[in-house]
């Protein structure tokens, strides 16, 4: 075998391990549409994350528009202090609202986004003032039978319909925390 | 058996275990001390590139075939296992996201290095023993050349730069596979199946991971061929069995290693 | 210039609590050929080890034109090797290179020499031992004394002050064993070197000799010219010389007594 032809043959190879790593980053994964590019950042206030996490999408209108950083525990005032960078192509005014969705029914959590209608917008290391915390499930449940058991006891299908009821707020509604309650 | 023959013979055993113990060790650091030289004697690997170009074709190029086809097999095998499953919970969507993920984060590195050790490994630690049998090695360093710049250290950077290209081509070859048991014979949606891979196959965390692990694991099978083919003794026996000891350290090694670099890589 | 290229001066080796060699003096004056002859594991070509450098003696000193070997740093080493030309037992060619390329070696590695040169020299070489048609094949397409006869090429690639050969008759036919009797004396006078050969071929290397050391028990049991070992009266070197099946070194490996055994009645 002449050291032309193992030249070739190698230089086949490596090409070929190219080809398959760049196929990997731009079909499989996400490298076309990851965000390398500058962002600002700004801090939100909730008082219950829920399973929330850092480096989750924070998106708005369904579109990912940045990540949350980090989530610190703030003692002062019990609350958790939720620091996201946004995409500096994205500006906010100064009203929006930060929610906790979740992405699916078994999703993981992520942060969104819903533009109000100030005319200033958020600045790098501003916070924004109207959040929505998780929703809970045990707390929505609870509510919600506490609710029902006040309206009229003759009603014995009260009990009968309360686990229907529970699942037609869970379709309907946006989002609740069920690894709790399903284990 | 009597108390005293007893106590002897339990001795003994304890004796042959230290013994043992302390025969790897030395072993190790032996390997540990090639590990070393190999790296300090790399100059001529890359001043004279085509010694390490000749290395990668033998251990690289011959291994596509078996890694192309084992890659294809893979992947056909993991869309059908888990459309299986993944259709009781109406997920069949998410074919694409597992033969991924299993693939780029933990099948293409460590069955890349599993079957790397098998053909490639075992062809090095082949070809050290014999040069050493047959008094080559002596040779060259009677000769004023140094064997370990002009034989072992080629070996090992030839090894290192393959394996990550072998991983690689093996992931991408298993995910078409993947795709073709997928979409045209199970009939899972074009669309659906590469989209939700891109949504949760992560470059940075999963690509880019799973390079590093086939790197390390090029670094330490390559070693062990290596370190074999140079220890073995300088008889037909001796070095078959030092193919067969490469095989089986290589494959306990790679697992153990898998384990401890995906347990530092997750991010919790 | 001193008159003697190698010297060896009151040297001790041994390992694993074992003295192989116990206080050898022995001189290899330049341009002569000096046979080291002993029964097997007699330590021979561990002398040729020791004076090429690959190991260290315990005690003593190996001197190579004045320069004692085992205190040299590795620089020191080569640029001694690069003096010295090695014929190893069965050869030790390159598997992987044909015989032209064997050949070419020390010259490509140690030498700056353009590719031209190269040819012209490896083709001389090849012609001095009468092997120039046979430059393209492989090693494993040789017989065992056309192999014997290329390793010989490269061992004198460089033109050597020093040659060695290490049992360079074991093995051959007749014819062959002729061929590289001659060669060793012709090339010895044509290049002005010193030849040390290590044999037990008492028939062949007789022939060429200028001087013999006998080595046995760890030391030099004898030393002279062939004509003198011929006509010694020690027992030692007689039975050596002239192949007496039992003497100094005997016939039966002790066993305890023979008829005790065979379980034999003892015949009182």
């Amino acid at each position: 075998m002449d050291r032309t032809t193992i030249d070739l043959w190698v230089g086949i190879f490596v090409a070929l391990g190219f080809a398959a790593l760049l196929g990997l980053a731009m079909k499989v994964g996400n490298l076309t549409s990851s965000k390398i590019g500058a962002t600002y950042s700004v801090t939100a206030a909730f008082e219950n994350v829920g399973s929330l996490k850092p480096n989750a999408p924070v998106k708005s209108a369904g579109v990912v528009v940045g990540r949350v950083e980090s989530i610190v525990f703030n003692s002062a005032d019990y609350e958790a202090v939720v620091t996201i960078k946004i995409d500096k192509r994205y500006a906010f005014p100064a009203d929006t609202f930060a929610n906790i969705y979740t992405a699916g029914l078994l999703g993981e959590q992520y942060v969104g986004l819903e533009a109000g209608g100030d005319e200033v917008v958020l600045k790098n290391g501003d916070k924004i003032a109207k959040t929505q915390d998780a929703i809970v499930l045990e707390k929505m449940i609870s509510q919600f039978l506490f609710s029902k058991a006040s309206e009229t006891d003759a009603k014995s299908e009260a009990k009968a319909t309360a686990p229907s009821a529970v699942t037609n707020e869970l379709k309907g509604g946006k989002s609740t925390e069920i690894g709790d309650v399903a284990f | 058996m009597t108390q005293s023959n007893l106590l002897a013979s339990i001795a003994n055993e304890l004796r042959g275990i230290g013994h043992r113990m302390i025969e790897r060790t030395w072993r190790l650091g032996v390997g540990a001390r090639l590990f070393a030289l190999a790296i300090i004697y790399s100059g001529e690997s890359f001043k004279r590139f085509h010694l390490t170009l000749r290395e990668i074709y033998f251990t690289g190029v011959m291994s596509l075939l078996i890694i192309v086809v084992s890659a294809f097999f893979v992947g056909m095998v993991l869309a059908l296992q888990g459309y299986n499953t993944l259709q009781k919970y109406g997920s069949s969507e998410a074919i694409g996201v597992l033969v991924a993920l299993a693939l780029v984060r933990e099948l293409g590195p460590v069955v890349t290095a599993l079957l790397f050790a098998g053909r490639a490994g075992t062809a090095i630690t082949a070809e050290i023993g014999l040069m050493k049998a047959t008094e080559q090695l002596s040779a060259m360093e009677m000769m004023a050349v140094n064997p370990i710049a002009r034989v072992i250290a080629p070996r090992f950077w030839a090894g290192v730069i393959s394996m990550p290209i072998l991983a690689s081509i093996f992931s991408m070859v298993g995910i078409l596979g993947g795709y073709l048991v997928a979409v045209p014979l199970i009939g899972v949606d074009d669309g659906a199946f590469w989209s939700q891979m891109q949504a949760n196959v992560d470059f940075r965390l999963d690509i880019v991971n799973g390079l590093i692990k086939s790197f390390v694991f090029g670094v330490a099978c390559t070693m062990i061929a290596l370190f074999e083919g140079f220890d073995a003794p300088p008889t037909a026996e001796g070095v078959s069995r030092a193919t067969t000891r490469t095989v089986v350290i290589s494959s306990l090694t790679v697992l153990a290693l898998d384990f401890v670099l995906t347990s530092f890589m997750m991010v919790v | 210039m001193t008159a003697n290229i190698v010297e060896i001066d009151h040297l001790s080796f041994g390992y694993k609590g074992r003295l192989l060699h116990q206080g050898i003096n022995m001189v290899f004056p330049r341009g002569k050929v000096v046979a080291i002859m002993g029964g097997s594991g007699s330590g021979k070509t561990t002398l040729l080890r020791l004076i090429g450098g690959q190991i260290k003696p315990s005690k003593g000193e190996v001197r190579v034109t004045g320069e004692v070997v085992h205190k040299q740093d590795r620089d020191g080493i080569y640029k001694l090797r690069r003096k010295m030309g090695m014929l190893f037992q069965h050869g030790a060619l390159f598997t992987d290179l044909s015989v032209f390329d064997n050949v070419a070696f020390p010259m490509r590695e140690l030498t700056d020499l353009p590719e031209s040169m190269i040819k012209d020299l490896v083709l001389m070489k090849l012609n001095a031992v009468g092997l120039r048609g046979a430059h393209q094949f492989m090693p494993t397409e040789l017989s065992g004394g056309m192999a014997r006869r290329v390793a010989l090429a490269r061992a004198i690639a460089l033109d050597p002050e020093i040659i060695m050969y290490d049992e360079p008759f074991a093995g051959l036919d007749p014819i062959s064993m002729g061929v590289i009797c001659g060669l060793i004396r012709s090339l010895n006078d044509a290049l002005g070197a010193t030849s040390i050969i290590v044999s037990h071929d008492v028939k062949e290397t007789f022939l060429i000799a200028d001087y013999v050391y006998f080595v046995a028990d760890g030391v030099v049991a004898a030393e002279g010219t062939p004509n003198d070992l011929m006509q010694s009266t020690l027992p030692f070197v007689h039975q050596f010389v002239h192949g007496e099946k039992d003497g100094p070194v005997p016939f039966h490996y002790p066993a305890a007594h023979y008829q005790s055994e065979l379980l034999l009645e003892q015949v009182v």
